[in-house]
């Protein structure tokens, strides 16, 4: 006997969750199945619609032959991207052809979001306009992005108070100071300084961003001091450190930590932060891993419960059967050593792009491992990329090509499988780095396929 | 000891001059070092599946490696990566770095390599989340690993701060068998570094082989009840061996499991095509039967023929502990078993989750018994196997338990990398008169032994604040978990009354 489902949703991230809940929202009974705990831990946190438009043509046409890496050669340039957009709906006609905007269209994304802000609540910020708003991130790079955390609501680039932003020498990732100095370059238009204190050095050198914010959450004592107390005494000193135009010196009205203030009680312990400081309190999102992600996962995962999603993570898809009439009948899941099918009306497969592993990548080419779709890729692997660094590179195109419907197509361009749906990293044609897309590319992909799984099951 | 060049102390280089004239030794006079410099276990030239004889384990790895291609111990230069051979052959097709190994060895190297260090393991790790002390599983997996290829490393005593809750491997997106480095390195850091004569050591042991206390328990249960948690008896047991005072030793059975299932005079169902073997573990033989008869009177409602091998621990708290060599001879009784069992057309099944992963992850990872893979491919958690061969949702459909009842359900770690961590909260949420509501994703804490040593009982109990504050938040004032520690923390930390999903399943079904 199978474990059925009208649904089966393959993949535990952004896309699939979207799916799933979309579907089920529609009335189908849905399973998802993760192989491993969602990579939602790695993401920033925050959710990025379209940041940039990036120029698919080189400023000087490519040179014949191979790129030039490694070797001595002009190598291939690229003009800027356009952006940061403000408005990413209106840049999607820019966008190619192909990408997976264009094929579900700009309601698809607005649709997508809505879902987003339904699913989370007052926890994310930003559904009140179609604008990006500007978030600073670790790198000191300010990133446009369609809604933020609420724990980054008072770090906005556009806010004009005065903002400290701190550091701690243990966290070698992130300088504080740097990262200050390189928002001012960006001409921010509020007056910044950049401090390091001594707080985390009260913990091992190597300690978990988990470690702190457990500490924060519990308030522990930290040489006989209570952990966010002990923070806001190394932070008091600094509130002064910022200085105007005129040489006059503000006491600061925003303080930025690096994310981890606190996991499960994260609010309080901003709230009582700030109580201390005597200014609002933000986070700045950093690199994997990340506390924000960490939390998003807790949210969406929430969100299927309270959807009434079935979902399983720790099991792997490792085969599948086709029917009669050349559609997945079932697929099999591998429960330590044993493949036990799973069976579904329509399967949404959003299983993530390179880095998820949705997509899989050798010397012979690039492939969809979960059910073997089509992946279109030039055949000689030096085409792959190109010089430029942050140029268009065609592997960051790599994926399953779907229709409008976003049902994958084979080689031929036919429905390769008439009840299966593709969303989220493993759909190719955009390059979401550069663009600053992927959280709106899963919602869109994911809200549609699931619509259209569902439509799957009712027909 | 800072060098892990030997196997234990006879095979120090004075006693290669006669005392025992192995091959090994007699290497030593070709002029070829006698004791490579590669480390123990954990290392792709050796046979890191663990096998108990000491003298064996010397010399089916490094001497056969020796004799056959002392190149095997560098780590990866081209010479060795072409296999050795003069050819100086380097297009990629001659490359293939896995065959210079002996065939058959356990190989952490593929593993190691596959880390790419994004640090969501150590994320998910509930120790270090609480215990400035531990580096986490990346350090403790792949890059511990790295470490000790040289030989001169001693295995970093933090290790025995694991707590093998193996969440890591649920986290980890490269499927780095992080939990399988940690067991090899475990048993290393016991068998080499620590001292056999220590308190801990002692108190490990006695922890790790539960069985064995708990077979002398219950041979008077009552007074074993009593004792273990006598005051003054229970305040000695913290100062002199590490054991917490304040948590309370679980009550014996009366009537074990197995009496019980021999004074009923064993399966009352039989049926040749639809059979399981039940592995009851030592909890539910010795301290909840009740577990074991649910799960029983379940299966048989089913039609299902009960069998009831005879077994020893799944090894679990061993592993916890690094005492190989003792789950390993209790491997082989329950593989010997549960094999037979397996040939009469039986699936295994399981009521605790610890110990069906055992059975079918650590098992196959860490020792090579005949038909050890044959017991982890049939072997299932006990409502995992329902679920996939009976209509469980339609049976329970009409069905409703006698009173209306509120379950606060705590998935057990060991349940996650099964996905089985949302199956007792699917099958009963759609049962009239259940409510049953999952407390969330954190750690009980406890992780079998773990918090069952003093020196660990605070930060047990950190770890555990999380699932408290959610159980106390939820509806039900009974907790539900499959997992016999777990259910001592869920109770220890709130005072709630604590069930198994199996007895949830027998009222509403069976009574």
């Amino acid at each position: 006997m199978a474990i059925d489902s009208d649904v089966l949703v393959v993949g535990g991230g952004m896309a699939g969750i979207a799916a799933a809940v979309t579907a089920a929202r529609e009335g189908a009974d849905v399973r998802l199945v993760s192989h491993k705990a969602s990579t939602l831990r790695q993401a920033s946190g925050l959710i990025d619609a379209l940041g940039y438009v990036p120029a698919t043509e080189p400023t000087t046409p490519l040179r014949e032959g191979p790129p030039t890496a490694g070797r001595e050669l002009d190598r291939d340039e690229w003009p800027d991207p356009e952006g940061p957009l403000s408005d990413p709906y209106e840049a999607i006609d820019r966008l190619p052809a192909d990408h997976p905007y264009r094929l579900v269209g700009p309601d698809a994304l607005r649709d997508g979001l809505a879902l987003f802000d339904d699913l989370v609540g007052d926890a994310y910020l930003g559904d009140h306009t179609d604008r990006n708003a500007l978030v600073p991130t670790f790198g000191g790079s300010v990133k446009p992005t369609a809604r933020y955390p609420a724990a980054a609501a008072s770090g906005l680039a556009s806010d004009d108070r005065p903002a400290l932003i701190v550091g701690f020498r243990s966290l070698t990732e992130y300088d504080a100071r740097a990262f200050a100095d390189r928002l001012a370059a960006a001409g921010v238009p509020f007056d910044v300084a950049g401090a390091e204190v001594e707080f985390a050095e009260a913990f091992r050198a190597d300690a978990k961003v988990t470690r702190l914010a457990k500490a924060l959450d519990r308030n522990e004592e930290i040489d006989g001091t209570p952990a966010r107390e002990a923070l806001a005494k190394a932070v008091g000193p600094h509130l002064h450190d910022v200085v105007d135009a005129e040489g006059g010196v503000d006491r600061v009205e925003r303080v930025g930590f690096p994310a981890f203030l606190g996991d499960d009680h994260s609010a309080e312990v901003r709230a009582d932060l700030a109580d201390r400081l005597g200014a609002a309190v933000f986070e700045i999102p950093m690199g994997p891993p990340s506390l924000p992600g960490l939390r998003l996962e807790d949210l969406l995962y929430d969100a299927l419960d309270a959807a009434g999603v079935r979902f399983e993570t720790g099991t792997p898809v490792v085969d599948y059967e086709t029917d009669d009439d050349g559609r997945i009948d079932h697929v099999l899941m591998d429960r330590k050593g044993t493949k036990v099918p799973y069976g579904a009306e329509a399967v949404v497969l959003a299983t993530g792009g390179l880095v998820g592993k949705g997509l899989d990548s050798d010397r012979e080419g690039v492939r969809e491992p979960v059910l073997d779709l089509h992946v279109p890729q030039p055949a000689d692997r030096y085409e792959w990329f190109v010089d430029d660094a942050f140029g268009e590179q065609p592997y960051a195109r790599f994926g399953v090509r779907p229709d409008d419907r976003l049902r994958p197509l084979d080689p031929d361009g036919e429905v390769a499988y008439g009840n299966v749906r593709v969303a989220g990293g493993v759909v190719g044609g955009a390059d979401v780095a550069r663009e600053k897309s992927a959280s709106g590319v899963s919602l869109a992909t994911g809200l549609v396929a699931g619509r259209e799984a569902a439509r799957e099951v009712t027909q | 000891m800072t060098r892990h060049t030997g196997n234990d102390d006879t095979d120090t280089t004075e006693e290669s001059n006669g005392t025992n004239g192995t091959e090994r030794h007699e290497e030593a006079d070709d002029g070829t070092p006698a004791q490579p410099t590669v480390p123990e276990l954990g290392r792709d030239e050796q046979p890191a599946i663990f096998v108990p004889d000491d003298d064996e384990d010397g010399t089916t790895g490094a001497s056969a490696g020796d004799e056959t291609d002392p190149r095997t111990a560098t780590d990866g230069g081209v010479e060795s990566a072409t296999g050795g051979s003069d050819s100086g052959d380097l297009s990629p097709d001659a490359y293939d770095p896995i065959d210079v190994f002996p065939e058959g060895d356990l190989d952490l190297r593929d593993g190691a390599d596959s880390c790419y260090k994004c640090t969501s393991c150590d994320t998910s790790c509930p120790v270090a989340e609480v215990d400035d002390e531990f580096p986490g599983p990346k350090f403790q997996g792949p890059e511990q690993w790295r470490l000790k290829r040289k030989g001169d490393h001693d295995i970093d005593e933090s290790i025995t701060s694991c707590s093998n809750c193996m969440r890591c491997d649920d986290a980890c997106p490269s499927s780095v068998p992080l939990s399988q480095m940690h067991n090899e390195a475990r048993g290393q850091f016991v068998e080499e570094q620590m001292e056999k004569l220590s308190v801990e050591y002692i108190r490990n042991r006695i922890l790790a082989n539960y069985r064995t206390s708990a077979r002398l328990a219950s041979m008077t249960p009552r007074l074993a009840s009593f004792a273990m948690n006598f005051g003054p008896a229970r305040w000695a047991m913290d100062k002199l061996l590490g054991v917490p005072k304040e948590r309370e030793f679980p009550e014996f059975a009366t009537t074990t499991f197995r009496e019980w299932w021999r004074d009923r005079g064993g399966a009352q169902v039989s049926n040749p095509d639809k059979r399981v073997a039940y592995f009851h573990g030592c909890y539910s033989n010795y301290n909840t039967p009740e577990v074991g008869k649910a799960m029983v009177r379940v299966y048989e409602h089913f039609g299902y023929e009960v069998l009831v091998p005879p077994q020893k621990c799944s090894g679990t708290p061993m592993f916890a502990n690094g005492m190989l060599k003792d789950a390993r001879r209790h491997a082989e009784t329950n593989v010997e078993n549960l094999v037979e069992a397996i040939g009469e057309g039986a699936d295994v099944i399981a009521s605790c989750t610890s110990c069906s992963m055992s059975l079918r992850q650590e098992y196959p990872e860490l020792f090579d018994i005949h038909g050890i893979e044959d017991v982890s491919e049939h072997t299932f958690e006990a409502l995992e196997y329902l679920r996939i061969h009976e209509d469980l949702n339609g049976a329970l459909a009409d069905a409703r338990p006698e009173d209306e009842q509120a379950f606060a359900y705590h998935a057990p770690c060991h349940a996650r990398n099964q996905g089985l961590a949302r199956q007792a909260v699917e099958t009963f949420r759609e049962v009239d008169g259940v409510t049953m509501e999952d407390v969330g994703d954190s750690c009980s804490g406890i992780s079998g032994t773990y918090g069952w040593k003093s020196e660990k009982y605070e930060k047990s109990m950190q770890i555990g604040e999380e699932m408290f504050e959610h159980m106390e938040d939820a509806d039900g004032e009974v907790g539900m978990t499959e997992c016999p520690t777990c259910a001592m923390q869920m109770e220890h930390g709130t005072g709630y009354e604590i069930r198994h999903p199996l007895q949830l399943l027998e009222e509403t079904l069976v009574a």
